[in-house]
């Protein structure tokens, strides 16, 4: 492997990670904060793709599709956590997949139902259809910069709102001790449904991010769920800071996996790391302390 | 005595009308659901639209549809055609899309004296050692199309291809059969786990080894990402692509939009066919549904009058399983793609066409025709095939 080609594959390894990351961060916050596996993570996913390639042609602007696309998002999530999901943060575990599998089975068929059984296409724009030469002999197609950039935008705010803000508090707070946090007057319903509506909003925004690099289909949602659980497990759950470094060591081991490796080997090869990472350690790799 | 006689005229002649008025049953198991559930909603419309424009009938029968989700799963595919059987009694099986759903529930469909007569999945199982009186395939053989891209390509004198496909068997099966008849330099094989989203580390491996030319099966969505990802990548004009039409037709073509345009497929159809079945389908398809169809669409519809043929053929009657059969062998109909007939395996000899992909008035891309790659292609597993007599 020539050093420029070592580069472009290192790029996109981190690209794939910070989309994967965009994915886990919604994941690891319901699940790390409310105790919740939300298994429709996934179909939130999907739907923020479909909306968003919904309103391209509408709206003419791939930026302002994406604008209102996230928001609405968020709020199918609110929707969900008010009308069904908060009544499962009390139950097990079992019961909690058991109803968020039932919501992929009928969020597929909604979508079906609206959009057809044919994949929908998700056009770019020409200022980002195109790729760039970042140094002599690496172009890179200026989509997936952009996603790097959206990523790392993501990964700072989402940091700094839960680690360094009064309402990161409440979140913090309701999470270790929520009749405690009740009592000093935080009002912990809110708070939950606040934090799933972000969650939302973060899958939402992933699937639109991926929406013109996959393929936006019925059940798209599935595949990168299984891995953004992969990304959560190794870097611990409820830590952005985790998913975010796991989420780039997934994306990284898996792409020169692939290329490096014979097929079966490579495509095993992230699964074998999550076994010996929970192996040494079970908590994942940044524990949130509680 | 007489009056007996009269009654037992009657009972006849009553059995007799109520046989031919009796329905056709036909078992349509397909993929409805799931990420794949699109293709089998394909292959469904293609044979309603073939049913209702021969009036709802075959053979001057009225016609039973009785529709059956595979999931995609050879187990619930074997459970749903054994319920046909024994609860439907079905006369015919076909819709089924996946070799493997096709494998899993084909022998116990035949051994209950059942017809397939499919109109997707073409396994070379099927085509060679184990082949039936009562298998038939009205839709190509699996090889085929990938074989017609390796007879362009190996004529064209394009020197250094790149392989790619998932790792299973299909995706095996496609890049052998583009072997048995390219033998230009294979500059890497290289097969990616089934359903991988991202395809960037791959397309940079290829873009390093500089071939001609690529030669890719993707199905379904597979095929959308590394489409979409290789334009994105910038190689869609320095290194072009060639697929089977499976990877380029109109159910991802309008997914990729203008990242598959300047590709070029082998298919046996495409939807500016210009025999007057082909228009007529091509027009009261998108009529009926909104949207373009695809060879998918086209095999089914096919398979539809080739059902009916066969009955006219026999009197309507599917009870005497060795004329209904004889009649299926020596169909003659309007096919869709012009030149069709069954080979002694009960698989298509049939023509493939080099098409590339283009945009259409409406900006659409579609399967233009470009030239004829071979005539009367058969495949390569018939020689296999000692077809019993009954």
């Amino acid at each position: 492997m020539s050093f420029a080609l070592i580069v472009e594959q290192l790029l996109n390894g981190i690209q794939f990670g910070v989309m994967l990351f965009l994915m886990a961060a919604g994941l690891t916050l319901v699940f790390g904060i409310m105790n919740m596996i939300n298994l429709a993570h996934g179909s939130l996913y999907m739907a923020g793709a479909f909306i968003a390639a919904a309103l391209i042609p509408w709206t003419g602007s791939f930026v302002l599709a994406v604008l209102i696309a996230v928001p609405l998002t968020g709020l199918l999530g609110a929707v969900l956590e008010v009308g069904l999901l908060r009544r499962f943060y009390a139950r097990t575990h079992l019961d909690q997949v058991l109803v968020t599998f039932g919501l992929i089975l009928v969020l597929n068929e909604v979508t079906r139902l609206i959009w057809g059984p044919v994949p929908v296409p998700m056009p770019l724009p020409a200022f980002l259809g195109g790729s760039v030469e970042l140094f002599e002999g690496v172009h890179y197609p200026t989509f997936r910069l952009a996603i790097l950039i959206v990523g790392a935008i993501v990964a700072v705010g989402l940091y700094v709102v839960v680690v360094h803000t009064r309402a990161g508090m409440w979140v913090r707070a309701g999470a270790s001790n929520r009749p405690m946090a009740s009592a000093l007057g935080v009002d912990v319903q809110f708070v939950f449904s606040l934090v799933f509506a972000i969650g939302a909003a973060l899958a939402g925004l992933a699937g639109i991010m991926a929406g013109p690099v996959f393929a936006v289909q019925i059940g798209m949602g599935e595949p990168i769920l299984i891995l953004a659980f992969v990304v959560t497990t190794i870097g611990g759950i409820g830590s952005i800071r985790g998913a975010f470094l796991a989420a780039l060591l997934i994306g990284v081991v898996d792409t020169f996996g692939r290329v490096l490796l014979p097929p079966a080997l490579g495509s095993m090869v992230i699964f074998i790391l999550m076994a010996a990472i929970l192996a040494l350690r079970p908590q994942g790799l940044f524990p949130v302390q509680n | 005595m007489k009056r007996l006689l009269i009654a037992a005229a009657c009972a006849a002649g009553l059995s007799v009308s109520a046989s031919a008025q009796e329905p056709v049953k036909i078992g349509f198991i397909s993929t409805f659901s799931g990420p794949s559930g699109g293709l089998g909603q394909e292959l469904l419309d293609g044979f309603k639209l073939g049913l209702k424009n021969l009036g709802n009938k075959l053979g001057g029968r009225p016609v039973e549809l009785i529709q059956g989700d595979d999931q995609a799963k050879p187990d619930v595919g074997r459970q749903v055609a054994e319920k046909m059987i024994e609860r439907d009694h079905v006369d015919i099986i076909t819709g089924i899309n996946f070799s493997n759903v096709l494998l899993a529930l084909a022998k116990p469909v035949l051994d209950s004296g059942t017809f397939i007569v499919n109109v997707n999945a073409g396994p070379s199982q099927y085509a060679g050692k184990q082949c039936s009186p009562l298998f038939f395939s009205a839709s190509f053989q699996n090889d085929t199309a990938p074989e017609a891209m390796g007879i362009y390509m190996q004529d064209k004198g394009i020197k250094r291809v790149y392989l790619m496909a998932p790792n299973y068997p299909a995706g095996k099966d496609f890049l052998a059969g583009f072997k048995r008849y390219f033998k230009g330099e294979i500059v890497d094989e290289v097969y990616t786990a089934f359903g991988q989203l991202d395809y960037a580390a791959e397309i940079a491996q290829l873009r390093d080894k500089r071939p001609d030319a690529v030669f890719f099966f993707y199905p379904g969505g597979m095929g959308i990402n590394f489409v979409k990802q290789y334009a994105q990548a910038g190689l869609k004009k320095e290194i072009p692509l060639y697929g089977p039409s499976f990877s380029l037709d109109q159910t991802v073509l309008p997914a990729m939009g203008d990242a598959a345009v300047g590709a070029f497929a082998s298919t046996f159809w495409t939807e500016g066919f210009d025999n007057a079945q082909s228009k007529k389908f091509a027009k009261d398809f998108e009529a009926e549904y909104g949207r373009i169809p695809s060879p998918n669409a086209a095999q089914a519809y096919d398979g539809a009058f080739i059902i009916d043929a066969a009955l006219k053929a026999t009197g309507s009657k599917l009870q005497d399983k060795a004329a209904f059969r004889k009649a299926l062998e020596n169909v003659k109909f309007d096919s869709v793609r012009g030149n069709f007939k069954f080979n002694t395996n009960h698989y298509p000899i049939q023509d493939f066409y080099l098409a590339e992909i283009e945009k259409d008035a409406q900006g659409r891309p579609i399967m233009v025709k470009r030239s004829l790659i071979v005539r009367d292609h058969a495949d390569s597993y018939a020689k296999d095939c000692k077809m019993p007599a009954s």
